[in-house]
């Protein structure tokens, strides 16, 4: 079959690999219909997450149909049409009781490796570095599906695949983020980065009853797109970000700040230069620019919520803004499966269709230049799909 | 609990390999410290510490490599691993079942090869067991064990007996976690490989590190018991020519892709 394979920084190949098996009694097998890129796999692109081998087949936004399933599985079968989560999940452990279905125990198989790395294992995840599991990822013609009965959701008659592809990752993870800032009747809601993540974080913290949404971004079609969403944007080419949020909310700062931006931020100003060159020597791994505006700008008592990816270390954090200010900060895997029947919900309502997000269709042939495009032309692209056939 | 500060240093070498210590080191620091020389003064230092040797009866070196010449003393018929030899694990994890369950499980001993990856088997035979264990380079050891106490759903405590190949000895305590969170299930062993404790260092080259073995085999256990299977990503497709071992892939990807990039190119 096609897989998409990683082979280093700013190297991804389409090759020829052997079809997934069945390797545990509760795996299922799905035949891949729709696949997306997800801004979390530029970090991989360009090389900023660990444990990452040549030949990894990439990929966490995926659905399809069931082709295959094991011995033990109970809920899907051959011909289930479903929409597959980026988070592997057993269902059984303290922490999928309780909902915090990203920090389950026990689908990680170099848990060990996690353990001495973060001090406690994470979920396995699809597609997303041996340190996350390992696991063969959904940009192929079929992926392997392990825990089945647990995380996948099948899809409703009359939803096309563009539809409800995004509840794999995107859509939960811009709704988590909203729903960390425990939103109250009157908030303003401060959203850095306008990417996929950051739109779905827009829409939902209206659904949640936000008064009135900032988005920030420096380029112009996602700026656009949020605005159709109905927030009110900033441009913050040449602008004091932090001053500027003050001056838009009464100068009391916004009721809560979502870094949707994570461990790339492209900053322009003396912090941001400062990360950007000692990430290039290795004194720092992640570059905390967003997060510390974030930090700034946030009313006292407010939160901070962090669906960004980080991965290592920052600098220069300011804890003792955070401190001083009493903020709350929530961040962390979005939690997939507790939002997959409620947001289902939503689209079939029509409260939102998560297509509108779509601006390059490709075939999986193309995965190499898609990656380019949504990597380097960020004025064109905010969201690739490829079909796999 | 009980914790153990002051580490006291046993006699490990016989009364006559004391006395010829203490002689030979005598003579040495004697003859070094005549010579008033760097060479002299490092001569007599050595004297000094076979001296130090034969009076307390404690070599360091012996410690180390895990040798023991003195005779065990009172109580060696029941001891598997004798005082300051070997190694000492304690590792403990949680797993969401009840008590009497994990203890069940555990106690049939031939479901342990289910979980522990270097146990090839474990035959047992009323209180006694066989165990056939692997070894780095392909080899395996063997050993017979005895459980010499035992509590239900609290405590199984085992010691190997005589004529193994690896002496070792140690106890799984179950208790309940707080609040209803399961069983917290607790470890502690003590091993003696082979050569002694340079034995240890050199599987430490071509192995795990026996706390790491450990500890992945509760992981193991965990998954095992709280979901019903171990989960795996062995054997599945890669852009990979071969597909190794999924344990030696992570230790190639140590080398070859932390952090792997350099900073990606500005995009303005």
């Amino acid at each position: 079959m096609k897989a998409v394979c990683w082979h280093g920084t700013h190297d991804v190949r389409v090759e020829n690999v052997p079809e997934p098996k069945i390797l545990n009694h509760q795996d299922a097998v799905v035949k891949v219909t729709l696949t997306a890129i997800c801004g979390s796999d530029l970090h991989l692109y360009d090389g900023c997450i660990p444990t990452m081998e040549k030949g990894d087949i990439l990929g966490h936004e995926f659905m399809g149909e069931v082709v295959e399933v094991g011995r033990d599985v109970r809920n899907l079968k051959k011909g289930d049409r479903v929409v597959v989560p980026f988070t592997i999940c057993c269902g059984r452990c303290f922490y999928c009781q309780k909902g915090m279905w990203s920090l389950c125990d026990n689908t990680n198989p170099n848990a060990a490796l996690c353990e001495k790395v973060y001090g406690s294992t994470s979920a396995g995840l699809f597609g997303y570095s041996h340190l996350y599991g390992g696991f063969a990822g959904g940009q192929a013609q079929y992926a392997r599906v392990p825990f089945a009965d647990v995380g996948p959701i099948k899809v409703p008659e009359g939803l096309r695949d563009d539809q409800v592809l995004f509840l794999s990752d995107i859509f939960p993870t811009g709704y988590m983020a909203a729903e960390n800032c425990n939103i109250q009747p009157g908030d303003t809601i401060a959203v850095f980065g306008c990417g996929p993540v950051g739109q779905f974080a827009i829409r939902s913290a209206y659904m949640l009853g936000a008064e009135r949404v900032i988005a920030l971004d420096h380029i112009g079609a996602r700026l656009e797109l949020a605005r159709k969403g109905g927030a009110d944007v900033v441009d913050f080419s040449g602008v004091d970000v932090v001053d500027k949020l003050k001056e838009l909310t009464g100068g009391r700062g916004p009721d809560a700040c979502i870094d949707a931006v994570g461990m790339e931020a492209h900053g322009m100003t003396i912090d941001a230069l400062y990360d950007r060159a000692r990430q290039a020597v290795r004194l720092e791994t992640d570059r905390p620019h967003v997060l510390r505006q974030a930090i700034q700008a946030c009313r006292k008592g407010g939160t901070v919520s962090i669906p960004g990816v980080y991965g290592g270390f920052i600098d220069k954090f300011p804890i003792g803004a955070a401190f001083a200010k009493g903020l709350t900060l929530k961040m962390g895997q979005t939690h997939v499966p507790k939002y997959l029947q409620p947001l289902m919900e939503r689209i079939q309502r029509g409260d939102i269709d998560p297509s509108f997000l779509i601006t390059h269709r490709l075939t999986i042939d193309d995965a190499a230049s898609g990656y380019r495009t949504f990597r380097y032309d960020q004025e064109e692209c905010i969201k690739v799909v490829m079909q796999p056939s | 609990m009980q914790v153990i500060t002051h580490r006291k240093h046993a006699v490990n070498i016989t009364q006559a390999e004391g006395i010829a210590s203490a002689i030979g080191g005598g003579l040495l620091a004697a003859a070094g410290l005549q010579k008033r020389s760097a060479a002299g003064l490092a001569l007599a230092m050595i004297g000094g510490d076979l001296l130090r040797r034969g009076i307390t009866g404690h070599s360091f070196a012996y410690e180390m490599i895990g040798i023991r010449t003195a005779p065990l003393g009172q109580g060696a018929e029941t001891t598997s691993v004798p005082y300051e030899l070997g190694i000492r694990v304690d590792r403990s994890i949680t797993i969401a079942k009840p008590r009497s369950e994990v203890y069940r499980f555990w106690r049939n001993l031939s479901n342990l090869p289910r979980f522990m990856n270097n146990v090839v088997s474990v035959t047992q035979n009323g209180n006694q067991s066989h165990w056939v264990v692997e070894a780095p380079r392909g080899r395996t050891v063997e050993w017979d064990a005895v459980i010499h106490n035992e509590i239900e759903n609290e405590l199984i405590a085992w010691r190997s007996l005589a004529g193994g190949q690896v002496a070792n000895a140690g106890s799984v305590i179950f208790t309940d976690a707080p609040g209803g969170r399961g069983c917290q299930v607790r470890v502690e062993l003590q091993y003696n490989p082979p050569a002694g404790t340079l034995g240890a260092v050199v599987a430490l080259l071509f192995g795990k590190e026996p706390g790491q073995q450990i500890q992945e085999d509760l992981h193991r256990l965990k998954k095992l018991l709280e979901t019903g299977e171990v989960i795996t990503v062995e054997g599945q497709s890669s852009g990979r020519v071969q597909c190794l071992p999924y344990d030696r892939e992570v230790q190639v990807a140590s080398e070859a892709s932390f952090p792997a990039s350099d900073a990606p190119a500005y995009n303005p």
